[in-house]
């Protein structure tokens, strides 16, 4: 009597593993394009403002990879959460379309250092410059490993062109005479930034991969304007 | 064993899983090894050597990639190649796509394990490998599912038993999962860029990370416990039908979960409340799972105190009901506005893999050893031993990681008493007030590392003494 289904389920699925596979495959299917194909198909769900948000520099690109490579995801989020003891710690909290040239995203999943969503701005470069050598000297009590090789080693303009050629593949744009002038771009970025660390009486190279770090992490929440109000942001208000 | 009392049992190919096994206790003592390590880097952080290839950003990934993949995998496949020659009383499809299977396997995680520390990363979390070695995954996965439904199609028995439900999901969900959030276009050997961006990469990543969670670390795991529970207590499982119910239900819900990963970030609001409603509904296929275990050892409960295979199963199962409860409860808003960001979310983890899949895993070796190698166990003494040093280490890990979350936690959201201002506006001070219950956990840490090492050696010893003259075991 009450055992129909069973028996079905025994009789017929169990026998069957074609059937039972496919019914598998759908149940599992159904989560997964519900809630990632709307993400494409359904405009609400487009990060607004999206389109003025300037792709990551040639040197922004280069330090983003360091970011990646040195896993500073395992320690340090890069999302505000819409919540005040956030908003007063970091600044505003993050909108979708900061993250637009993300690839991959970098949200972080523990923060057992700082958000680094707001961190573009905060500090001067020779600040970034010292606490990258030494963690302890910016931040006493940090359990931050020093990363001094990042002072000594270097970019190479061929990587960062590579880098730029696939992004622009899976659809970020870089133009081609961006790509070819690449080597000007980076030295050219990276000097300003020698600048400021001459100013902190640091003498750093523009090729090195400490420049192209600070690079990243200055350029971190600094979309957030663009992001909320959209062009306005973009045309200074006359005074 | 069977195939040696019959004469009409096909011979099954053992030695499959008996490699399978000892990459399982091997991988295993390496990924909780650098685990230790990493716990140690956080207490002290001079134990990051000074060098590149060993901070805690470039050895973390290979901690959770080793025991996720290393251990916990191999241990799948161990427990799917012994038990579902059994369950089909068939031997494997093909031996050569089973040793094709475990050394690419093997190969892979030397491969990852020698990537990761050089900073070799997609960046994605458990989702670190780079692009070759997610190709060969892709293709060694296709090997071992060809192999298992292979032996599925060419079984002697007619009905499919509800531990080969789980496997089946289980290598088709991996695989989808596997080839849809690497999708990538490569920039060199080493390096590539997803094709996803931002909130999507992100909503990708945690469909993929979560569900890896959920069929790589869950439903092999119930399949496991579905074989060896009923053998080991000698009983039949407590509810057909139950496992019929919570198997459906839960490969249908949990795939939905990921976004859970992702409350209060600017992914849109409802696919976050899509999230944190399908993991609540998650409780019931999970202890579903659980319930049917433990009843299944009505009856047998006296035995649970004397066979280490039932010990740790009955532990395992415990700790998999308490950490399916405490999912669904992170994935409310509210608790995760608290528990979101500090080490409770590793607490949760860790009674997960210690708890669950490692107490699994080892019941399963119990029960293994002794029939793979045809002796009894060294040592009762020792799997005693290994039982409890475990146990407590579990216990000071979870314990330590939920107080320095909760700490954490509210210090981050602590006000001044009138409301103005943060009381600790110095994210360090947050930091170190954790430092001792991160000591906790090195030592937590270390006793479950200290006995898997007794685990293996008791195993070393097992496998080492004489052939017993007399009939094969049957314990």
């Amino acid at each position: 009597m009450s055992n129909e289904n069973d028996q079905w389920h025994s009789r017929v699925l169990e026998t069957n593993i074609g059937f039972f596979g496919g019914l598998t495959a759908i149940a599992i299917l159904i989560g997964g394009l519900v809630e990632i194909v709307p993400m494409y198909t359904v405009s609400a769900n487009q990060p607004e403002n999206a389109e003025l948000v300037a792709p990551y520099t040639p040197l922004q690109l280069a330090g983003r990879d360091i970011y990646v490579r040195e896993g500073c995801y395992n320690c340090h989020s890069q999302m505000v959460r819409p919540m005040r003891a956030e908003t007063m710690r970091y600044g505003e909290w993050s909108r979708a379309a900061e993250y637009v040239h993300d690839r991959p995203f970098q949200l972080g999943s523990r923060r057992i250092g700082p958000d680094l969503q707001r961190v573009g701005g905060k500090y001067p470069d020779g600040w970034h410059y010292e606490h990258m050598r030494d963690p302890r000297s910016t931040s006493p009590g940090s359990v931050m490993p020093p990363y001094p090789w990042l002072l000594t080693a270097t970019i190479e303009p061929d990587d960062v062109a590579a880098t730029m050629r696939a992004l622009d593949r899976v659809g970020e744009s870089y133009s081609d005479a961006d790509i070819t002038n690449v080597a000007q771009l980076l030295n050219a970025e990276g000097s300003a930034i020698v600048a400021h660390l001459s100013d902190a009486g640091i003498t750093a190279s523009a090729d090195t991969e400490i420049v192209a770090l600070i690079a990243y992490l200055q350029r971190l929440g600094t979309d957030a304007d663009v992001a909320i109000h959209g062009a306005a942001a973009l045309t200074p208000e006359a005074p | 064993m069977e195939q040696t009392t019959s004469p009409n049992t096909p011979r099954y190919d053992d030695q499959i899983a008996r490699m399978f096994l000892s990459a399982t206790v091997l991988w295993g003592i390496v990924g909780m090894l650098v685990g230790v390590i990493i716990a140690l880097q956080l207490a002290w952080w001079p134990a990051n050597l000074g060098l590149p290839y060993a901070t805690f950003g470039r050895l973390r990934p290979l901690h959770t990639n080793a025991v996720i993949f290393a251990f916990a995998g191999n241990a799948v496949f161990a427990g799917v190649y012994y038990s579902t020659q059994r369950l089909c009383k068939v031997r494997m499809f093909s031996d050569a796509l089973s040793w094709i299977h475990f050394w690419g396997w093997q190969l892979i995680i030397v491969s990852a394990a020698i990537t990761l520390p050089l900073g070799l990363t997609q960046g994605k979390e458990y989702a670190e490998l780079i692009w070759p070695i997610d190709l060969a995954i892709a293709v060694v996965w296709v090997a071992f599912a060809v192999n298992f439904f292979g032996t599925l199609v060419t079984r002697k028995t007619k009905h499919l038993y509800v531990a080969l439900w789980f496997y089946m999901a289980t290598v088709i969900t991996m695989t989808v999962l596997h080839v849809v959030n690497n999708l990538a276009i490569p920039a060199s050997l080493t390096r590539s860029y997803p094709i996803y961006s931002g909130l999507t990469d992100a909503l990708v990543q945690w469909w993929y990370g979560h569900n890896a969670v959920g069929f790589l670390l869950t439903t092999p795991f119930l399949g496991l416990m579905y074989y060896f529970l009923p053998k080991a207590a000698e009983r039949p499982v407590f509810s057909y039908r139950l496992s019929i119910i919570h198997f459906w239900a839960l490969v249908f819900l949990y795939i939905w979960a990921g976004p859970h990963h992702l409350l209060y970030s600017a992914l849109p609001d409802w696919a976050q409340t899509l999230g944190m409603v399908f993991s609540l509904m998650l409780i019931a296929p999970s202890w579903g799972g659980m319930l049917n275990g433990l009843l299944t050892l009505k009856g047998a409960w006296d035995r649970v105190r004397t066979d280490p295979v039932l010990k740790f199963l009955a532990v395992g199962i415990t700790f998999y009901g308490m950490s399916t409860f405490e999912g669904p409860m992170m994935s409310i808003r509210a608790v995760n506005s608290l528990s979101h960001y500090t080490d409770w979310t590793i607490a949760h983890v860790h009674g997960g893999a210690l708890g669950w899949v490692g107490f699994t895993t080892f019941a399963m070796c119990y029960y293994m050893v002794p029939r793979l190698w045809n002796r009894p166990l060294h040592s009762m003494k020792l799997a005693e031993l290994h039982f409890w040093l475990g146990t407590i280490g579990i216990l000071l890990y979870i314990v330590s990681m939920w107080t320095a979350g909760v700490t954490q936690g509210l210090m981050w959201r602590a006000y001044n008493e009138d409301g103005t201002q943060l009381l600790y506006p110095n994210f360090l001070d947050t930091v170190t007030q954790l430092i001792p219950l991160y000591w906790v956990r090195v030592v937590g840490g270390l006793m479950y590392l200290v006995s898997v090492c007794i685990m293996a050696w008791n195993f070393i010893k097992t496998a080492n003494a004489p052939a017993p003259s007399s009939a094969p075991v049957e314990a």
